[in-house]
């Protein structure tokens, strides 16, 4: 029997442009009316491009900002930020990764103490204690005890994801959602850091909201799909749907312009340039 | 003749503990009219080697090579004043910033003006007309107005192109693309690949195209050069690179692609990497 983790009905959310001496004010929609359902243990990915609202959703999931209209429950229970009474026990049950590892970790603060942080803040674990469950949570992200003690520039970009992920983790979250979590990384890293979230994944039972514009990793990592498009769910289905038989136009597009590295569609080109 | 061609090429950086080898022995050439990849993950000395063919490196780079030749004329016999002439002109690059590669305090027409009156000599008028034909062969929509539209007031894709409009201004015969469309969406991505593509047809430019994106190899190459740690690893035209790799590096990175996952881990390149040692398959490349 599958749970529902996450689910949201008709998300809206406005920005509001307060005028400024010579333009009148103006309201921008981020986020126009969404609704999508994850269910425990899978990975929804939200593909678009800039600008279609995808990380205006991923904060409205993680509980930063407030919808503008519109239910989020979580774990069945109807979260509403903008009227208060959020719990510490909500809050450490969403969890997010971001885009950029080198941006998202203090450049002054210890590995160590950027895991107890999480610890610190919402519960009254004490330092030993806490200390014990960063190291845990150092190894289950491929790093060693070593690394405790070094601060963020002594890490590549890959390690740095990966004390990232080892951050949000440190609350058992049952929700992660992965804004854009490999796209500042090289191909091999990249690979890297997608098996580490597959292993963690069946670990711990996690539900995944994973963020993306690459296609060939939404393919490989994702258990259902939402195209997003100026603030629109255009497409929303199983992976398998979603790639084999696209509805909306903007997913077709969104398809043909991904490129292809398989040998009959390089044999193809360089046909069509011979012919040219 | 090759239009670009390089022999043993050693870029070192003189750094607090002591000289670090950014490129170790490339060798490359580029014919008139080809479309030459160089791939890589970051570190593994592409950019650093174009960066040196355009002079283009800081003070603390010391740059080797036996050979390095542009269309007859060597290089490293060139006074900087005198290299200045060729680069921009008969080589030009694009980075792999747009919006960080434009000056934010000029207008877009006032930057693709100044190559034109540094390198060209043209006159005001002439400056003009050329800079609206450059706009609307790059694809920007109301090319005479957008002249006087400065960087930040256009998107990421469209100052990549007004970049390549920079670029290719004056015609040159090589086009070096340094990620051209790493900043870019997907959709933008695949419009700059074609544009880059069917400029070089028309004009028989030759184009370098660095980059990690085996995709981005895949639609616009016709011979791959894959490089690991500033060594080459591999080259190969861009279907026998595809359809039977070399060198362990390439195979480890194309199976790396999560279009190629079978089953549900990705191999990754320490898996496969260094069974016997990279060096070999890169000196006999």
């Amino acid at each position: 029997m599958s749970t529902t983790v996450l689910e949201g009905r008709n998300i809206v959310r406005d920005y509001h442009i307060g005028g400024g001496l010579f333009s009148g004010p103006r309201t921008v929609h981020a986020v126009k009316g969404v609704s999508f359902k994850v269910e425990k243990g899978k990975t929804l990915a939200i593909v678009g491009e800039s600008g279609c609202g995808k990380s205006t959703l991923a904060r409205i999931i993680t509980l930063i900002d407030p919808a503008t209209a519109g239910d989020l429950f979580i774990d069945g229970n109807k979260v509403d930020i903008a009227r208060g009474g959020l719990t510490k026990e909500m809050r450490r049950k969403v969890q997010i990764v971001f885009q950029n590892p080198y941006g998202s970790l203090n450049p002054r603060q210890k590995i160590g103490d950027v895991l107890g942080e999480p610890l610190l803040i919402n519960t009254d674990k004490s330092a030993a204690e806490r200390r014990d469950l960063a190291m845990n949570m150092l190894k289950k992200v491929g790093l060693g005890h070593e690394h405790y003690n070094r601060y963020p520039h002594m890490f590549s970009g890959g390690q740095r994801q990966r004390i990232a992920i080892a951050r949000a983790l440190m609350l058992n979250p049952s929700l992660l959602v992965l804004d854009e979590p490999v796209s500042a990384l090289d191909l091999s890293v990249q690979a890297q850091v997608l098996n580490l979230l597959a292993d963690l994944q069946d670990e711990f039972q996690l539900t995944y909201v994973f963020i993306s514009h690459d296609l060939s990793v939404v393919r490989y990592i994702a258990d259902d799909v939402m195209v997003m498009y100026f603030g629109e769910a255009v497409e929303y289905g199983s992976r398998d749907e979603a790639f084999s038989d696209p509805k909306h136009s903007y997913t077709r597009t969104l398809f043909a312009a991904t490129p292809r590295a398989d040998v009959a569609s390089i044999k193809a080109r360089l046909a069509k340039k011979k012919a040219a | 003749m090759p239009l670009l061609e390089i022999k043993n090429l050693t870029v070192s950086f003189d750094t607090a503990a002591g000289p670090f080898m950014a490129v170790q022995g490339i060798d490359l050439s580029i014919e008139p009219r080809e479309v030459l990849a160089i791939v890589g993950e970051s570190g593994s000395g592409k950019s650093v080697a174009m960066l040196a063919v355009m002079g283009l490196l800081p003070n603390t780079a010391t740059v080797r090579a036996d050979r390095m030749a542009f269309d007859g004329v060597d290089l490293l016999k060139l006074s900087p004043s005198e290299r200045r002439k060729i680069v921009g002109k008969d080589i030009s690059m694009i980075f792999q910033e747009p919006i960080a590669s434009l000056n934010p305090c000029f207008t877009v027409g006032f930057q693709i003006e100044e190559v034109l009156r540094f390198h060209l000599g043209m006159d005001r008028a002439q400056r003009r007309a050329r800079a609206i034909e450059l706009m609307t062969l790059v694809g920007i929509a109301d090319p005479a107005e957008r002249l006087n539209s400065f960087p930040h007031q256009m998107s990421g894709g469209q100052c990549q192109r007004v970049m390549i409009a920079i670029a290719i201004a004056c015609n040159p015969k090589l086009l070096i693309a340094d990620e051209p469309t790493t900043a870019l969406d997907v959709t933008i991505q695949k419009q700059i690949l074609d544009l880059l593509v069917s400029l070089q047809a028309k004009y028989g430019m030759g184009l370098i195209m660095i980059t990690h994106n085996m995709g981005v190899v895949a639609e616009t190459a016709d011979r791959v050069i894959v490089q690991y740690k500033g060594r080459k690893m591999e080259e190969a035209d861009v279907l026998s690179l595809f359809e039977s790799p070399k060198s362990n590096y390439t195979r480890a990175l194309l199976s790396a692609l999560p279009e190629n996952a079978v089953g549900d881990r990705l191999p990754t390149v320490s898996d496969m990497l260094f069974e016997p040692a990279p060096s070999a398959a890169g000196a006999s490349a």
